[in-house]
Formats: structure tokens, sequence, C-alpha cells
């Protein structure tokens, strides 16, 4: 990551941070108290106790299901289950935290500190600001707002989670077989049509088209599998589409903008779900 | 094959019981595993004559249902892991069951073989073929008994029809067709094709960032086999009927109970997902499992369960470590007495809970092998929630997570049953059998 040594050195302290709570999260020790007991997380917004107890928990819970959300078995396909409802954790933690108010706070709060994640949500932050009207704030996570979908798809979130959706670079010279027409609708009315057929298809040969199409699907899948492949430095067969993609994002001239954008991607396809 | 840790968690984790479920009649038990296994227990004959005999269950047949695969196209494993297994009612002498994985759904056939013929004219004892012209005499090959052998074979595979997790197969009433319910969609079978299914749910959306809710579970109505209903992640159920339209995206009816606002908090909706549901056996009512409890609805009437029980409510303050290592998430399952006047359940702890529904009365009780010796009672468990802790009592803090009790099942006539616990199956009698 290209950040000066200042905060290549915190970035670094961080790690460890991101890192043990991972540990204490994976620990066996089932016994380990969360905020439980007499904290109460899961008391009403009605009986307020002390306001920052409350943030301070309600942080740490959306930072504990990004972790859950970013992990996943690299073998194995995730739980579909499971990862949706983390989502569906986040998105309503996400929700409060924008009616409260506190979702500025925490943005204005937010630049270089603390846990990993927090870094790149500033990050995205960051960017969207940028490519937004100045004075309009999106949340991060904004795949999930409401508001957020309907708002054009000029919008460089949306392009981005549009974009790896599809799984197609916008780039038309590419070979790649996912590349499909851009319209969203198309496409959407397009993969339901090939699921539908794909359903009704005897024992495919492997190497058939709709085969590798049925895969568009699972884009949620490949992208978690391709993404722990480039945090790991090792081709998963995928990566191709993301690494068009992200060689074609020149609207942010920032400096970082490249393996931001990697980043950028990781949290979005996790939250936004491609 | 890939290597790495994969290989020695497989070795480790291979005997986890993974799914439990008895025969029309009770005489056969099948378990499957992690490891792709599939072990058939056989209820012995009782023998009247001693006193305290009743029917124990043996081995019967063991094979290996489910291999592990990989998809090169995702770069990603298969597990071999079974599912879920449902028999098939008995027609003929042999035995039928599906058991599935994540993707693939097989048909087994478990015959038995205890004659074999002898005195063959064309080939001799060994096998070898005689000379024709060396026989100057025909005889009669005569059936001899021999050691009982068990077969199981695969008679069909129903592959390359779900792209997500199969999480539930269920045979309908008419005997010829099945449904498989995955993630997002519902297929129905007919058992004797298997390049062709029909899809009779999709929930899948259009744009997949917009994906809020999942399937967690399917079955067939058992008498109207044209009634099915299934389960969502955010607690609801859907009755659909598949005469009113072939794709039925539309349900015909929706439970759901309100969310009581005084105990919302973020873990409202994981908490509420439905892990598992079943129909009584009289068709009448249905049961639902959640995190914390056990659901009895009637199916007239979709505003609100008729029955609550809480399985271990203690756990309620404990959500958020609850959430932290995953047990949230854990998939218990429910079953109903032979009679439907019993609920069964697992919990943690080697713990499984059981509702009497008439007389209003619950126990815990615990598999283990030191807490129970062979035909010895088994004592009630308490969990203490908060206060002096009683003798024999175990405070909610020293719970074992490890030890959950995931898959029970109830025999469908008598008070027998059947609990796996991780790796290890427990059949209990009623003493009064």
């Amino acid at each position: 990551m290209e950040t000066d040594d200042r905060e290549g050195n915190r970035m670094w302290e961080e790690d460890s941070s991101h890192k043990h709570l991972l540990d204490t999260m994976f620990a066996r020790g089932i016994k380990r108290k969360c905020f439980d007991g007499e904290e109460d997380i899961e008391g009403t917004l009605a009986g307020f106790k002390s306001v920052p107890s409350y943030n301070l928990q309600r942080q740490s819970l959306l930072d504990m299901s990004l972790v859950k959300l970013q992990l996943c078995h690299m073998l194995v396909e995730p739980n579909l289950c499971r990862s949706v409802l983390i989502a569906n954790t986040v998105r309503q933690i996400q929700e409060e935290m924008t009616q409260d108010g506190t979702w500025q706070v925490i943005n204005a709060q937010n630049t270089g500190q603390a846990s990993l994640d927090r870094l790149v949500s500033s990050d995205i932050l960051c960017r969207s600001t940028k490519e937004q009207n100045e004075g309009k704030l999106v949340p991060s996570y904004s795949g999930f707002s409401k508001d957020f979908e309907n708002t054009p798809s000029q919008d460089i979130i949306s392009d981005l989670s549009t974009v790896t959706s599809v799984q197609a670079p916008r780039n038309p010279q590419s070979n790649n077989v996912w590349e499909m027409e851009n319209s969203q609708e198309n496409r959407g009315n397009f993969q339901k049509s090939l699921d539908q057929i794909f359903e009704t298809l005897e024992n495919k040969n492997p190497n058939s088209v709709e085969d590798l199409f049925s895969d568009v699907d699972n884009s949620y899948y490949d992208l978690d599998t391709v993404l722990t492949g480039m945090m790991n430095n090792t081709k998963m067969g995928h990566c191709d589409v993301l690494e068009s993609f992200s060689s074609q994002t020149t609207t942010n001239s920032n400096s970082n903008c490249k393996s931001d954008i990697n980043e950028l991607d990781h949290i979005v396809e996790i939250l936004v779900e491609s | 094959m890939p290597e790495g840790d994969t290989g020695w968690k497989r070795a480790f984790e291979a005997d986890i019981i993974s799914t439990v479920e008895f025969n029309y009649s009770g005489d056969l038990l099948a378990t499957g595993d992690k490891g792709g296994r599939v072990v058939i227990f056989q209820k012995e004959q009782e023998n009247k004559s001693r006193l305290h005999s009743r029917g124990e269950y043996n081995v019967y047949s063991t094979f290996q249902s489910h291999e592990p695969e990989f998809d090169y196209l995702k770069s990603l494993e298969i597990e071999e892991k079974i599912n879920k297994i449902r028999w098939l009612p008995q027609q003929n002498a042999a035995h039928f069951l599906l058991s599935t994985n994540d993707k693939t759904i097989k048909l087994w056939k478990i015959s038995e073989r205890d004659k074999r013929a002898e005195g063959y004219n064309l080939k001799d004892e060994d096998g070898r073929l005689r000379d024709p012209f060396r026989i100057t005499a025909l005889r009669v090959p005569i059936l001899k008994p021999m050691d009982l052998m068990v077969e199981a074979s695969p008679r069909r595979i129903f592959a390359n029809a779900h792209t997500y997790h199969i999480n539930s197969i269920s045979v309908n009433s008419d005997h010829e067709t099945y449904l498989s319910a995955d993630d997002l969609r519902i297929n129905l079978w007919h058992l004797e094709i298997t390049d062709r299914s029909f899809n009779i749910v999709d929930i899948k959306p259009v744009n997949m960032e917009e994906l809020t809710e999942v399937i967690t579970a399917a079955e067939f109505h058992p008498h109207q086999c044209n009634v099915f209903v299934y389960s969502s992640s955010k607690g609801t159920i859907r009755l659909c009927d598949m005469r009113s339209s072939a794709l039925c995206d539309r349900h015909s009816k929706f439970f759901e109970e309100p969310e009581d606002p005084s105990s919302r908090s973020f873990f409202s909706e994981i908490i509420s997902s439905i892990s598992d549901v079943k129909f009584s056996h009289s068709g009448r009512y249905m049961m639902t499992r959640d995190y914390l409890s056990v659901k009895v609805w009637d199916l007239n009437m979709e505003t609100r369960p008729v029955e609550t029980y809480q399985v271990h409510e203690y756990l309620r303050s404990k959500l958020c470590s609850l959430y932290e290592n995953d047990c949230i998430f854990d998939k218990f399952e429910c079953c109903w007495s032979g009679s439907d006047s019993a609920l069964m359940t697992g919990s943690y702890n080697n713990f499984f809970r059981m509702f009497d529904r008439s007389m209003r009365r619950d126990v815990t009780l615990e598999a283990s092998r030191e807490s129970s010796k062979p035909r010895a009672i088994l004592k009630p468990r308490k969990v203490c929630t908060g206060g002096k802790r009683k003798k024999d009592e175990i405070s909610v803090d020293s719970l074992d997570f490890n030890k959950k009790i995931l898959h029970t099942a109830w025999h469908p006539l008598d008070n027998i049953i059947a609990v796996a616990a991780t790796n290890n199956l427990y059949i209990f009698q009623d003493k009064a059998n």
C-alpha cells in the first residue's frame, strides 16, 4: 500500500490489533464474554444507557460483522444464509447510525485511526464525497441504503457494484467469457432466463457455455475467492475480471487510487453483494 | 485434491453425524456424516422370552454415498457432507432412500441377499464356465442360504440442478415426486427422471445486491401432495399450492409472528431465522425451530403460532458472544413424536429438550457417555440462570458450546428417539415400552 512510513507503521499496528480481533473471535474459548451480561447492547434505545458505551458497542459489533463478512473459507463456498444475515445486521447498524447522526461523527473522527476496517471505510467515504456533490454524505455501505438504490447509477459506488456484479469489465476488447450487455436491466433478465434454461438442461458438458454462465449468479462467491486470492497473491482464476476493472477506473486521480480501489472493491463487494 | 489443512481436518471431522432419520416403519435408522458416509441401523427382532429384551439397533449397512468433489470452474470444494436423508415408503423387499450433499441428490437401493444358487449347469462352483460338450446330465439349481449380505447401490443421481447449497429434500405423499431446496430455489423432481427438474420456487432477486432473505428449509405436506411449505431466514413460513401455478413464487399462506418490540436488538433477525420446519404427522400443524424457541403453528392461522416453547432462553443475554463465535448461526432441527403429542429439539452441552404438548411439561436431558450408562434412566438436567446454583445444576457459563445436538429423530410409532451428539449416536427408549 502506497502510504508514507508513518501511516505504514500505524497500519502495521492496526493489523496486529485487527489480527487480535480475529484470534479472539475464532478462539474456541466459548466462555469469553462479549459485552453480554451487564452491558445491555440488546436493550432498547428507549432505555438509553450511557451514550458512548452503546455507540462503542455498536461500532464493535459493526467491526466484528465486517470481519466476518470478509473472512471466508478459501476452499469451500461460504454459507449464503450466514452471509446474508450478517450483511443485514451491518445494514441495520448503518441505518441506525445514519439516523442517529453518529455516522457523520464517525466520519469526522475517522482520519487514519482505529482498525483496518475503519481505515478502509474512511477511504470509501473520501472517494464517494469526491465523486459526489460536495456536502452530500454517502454512507460507505451505500449499497444497503434504500435511498441509495433509487439514486442514479452515475454514483461511483453504484458503478463499482454494478460493474463487478455484472462481472463484465466495460472494456469491450476483453475476451472474458463473462462479458455481457452493460445494461443492468438486460443483464438481470438475461441471467434469469439463463437460470431457467440451466435448470432444465440435462447433464452438461462442463465446458459448455451455459455452465460458464451459470456461475454468473455466484459472483458473490467468486469475488470472495478472487479477493482472498488477491490478498494471498495467488490467482484464483477470475482475477482478470477485477484487474481489468480496476485498470479502468480513471475517475479518481488520487495517487492511492489503484490499491485503494482493490481495498474498495473488497469491502464494497462483500457488502453490496454482486 | 486440495492439500494443506483440509486433509487433516477431514480425518478429524469425518465422523461427525450430519443427519438422522427413521424410515416409515421405524425398523431402520439412517445416519449421514460429514465424510459422506451413510450408516443404517436395523432394529433387532424383539425376543419375547427374554424379559428385558427390547429391540436394539445394530449396524445393518454402511456405504459411501457422496465423495468430495472439486468445482474447477470456481476453484471451490464441494463438500461430501450428507445434509439430509429421506426414506421412501417401502414398496418391495428392498429399501430406498434419498441422500443429498450440497449439490447432488442420490437415490440408493438397499437390498438383502441371504440366498445363493448352487448347482448351475453351465458353470461350476468356482464360476468357471463348463465346456458344454462335457455336460451329460441336467440338474436344477438349488437355492441355499448364505450369510446375510446387505448391498447398497445408487439407482439415480440427480445432479446439476442447484446453484446454491441444498438444505432440504422432501418426498411427496404421491411417492413419485420429491422436492429439493437450496438457499434460493426449490426444485421438483420425479424419482424416475434425473435429467429434468421443475423449478417451483425462485426467490433469487434479479439484482443480487438486493438479496436479504434465503430459504432455510422446505417440506411437503404429509397427505396433500400439492402442498408444501418453506421457511426463510427472516422467520417466515410460506405455504404453497402447486395447483395454483407452475411457479409457486406467490404463496397461498404466509405465516409470521409479529415481532415483540420490547425485545428488539441487532440480533433479532438472526435469532428469528428458522432452521427447520416439520409438519405434524396429522398434517394439521407444523413446527418451526428458530434459535431460541420451537413454535407450533395451526395451518389455518397465519398470524401467530398456537404454541411456543423456549428451548434455552438463558442464552438470550449471551447473544453477542454467540454471534462472535458463530454459534448463533447453528441450525437446530426439531421433530414430532409419532402421535404428535410431544416435540424434541437439541441444544448445547449435549442437552436436548422434549416438550409434552398435552401435559405442558418439558424436560432437559443429556446425551453423553458419562451421564448415562446403557439401560440407565436419563436424569433430567437443569441450567442455572443466575443466583445460587443448586446441586446438579449447571451454570450457563459452564455450558460447552462445542457439544451441540443439531440432529434428532423420533421413531414414527414407538417412543424411541435417536440423538446425534457430534460423532456419537444415542438411541433412547421409553422404559414403558
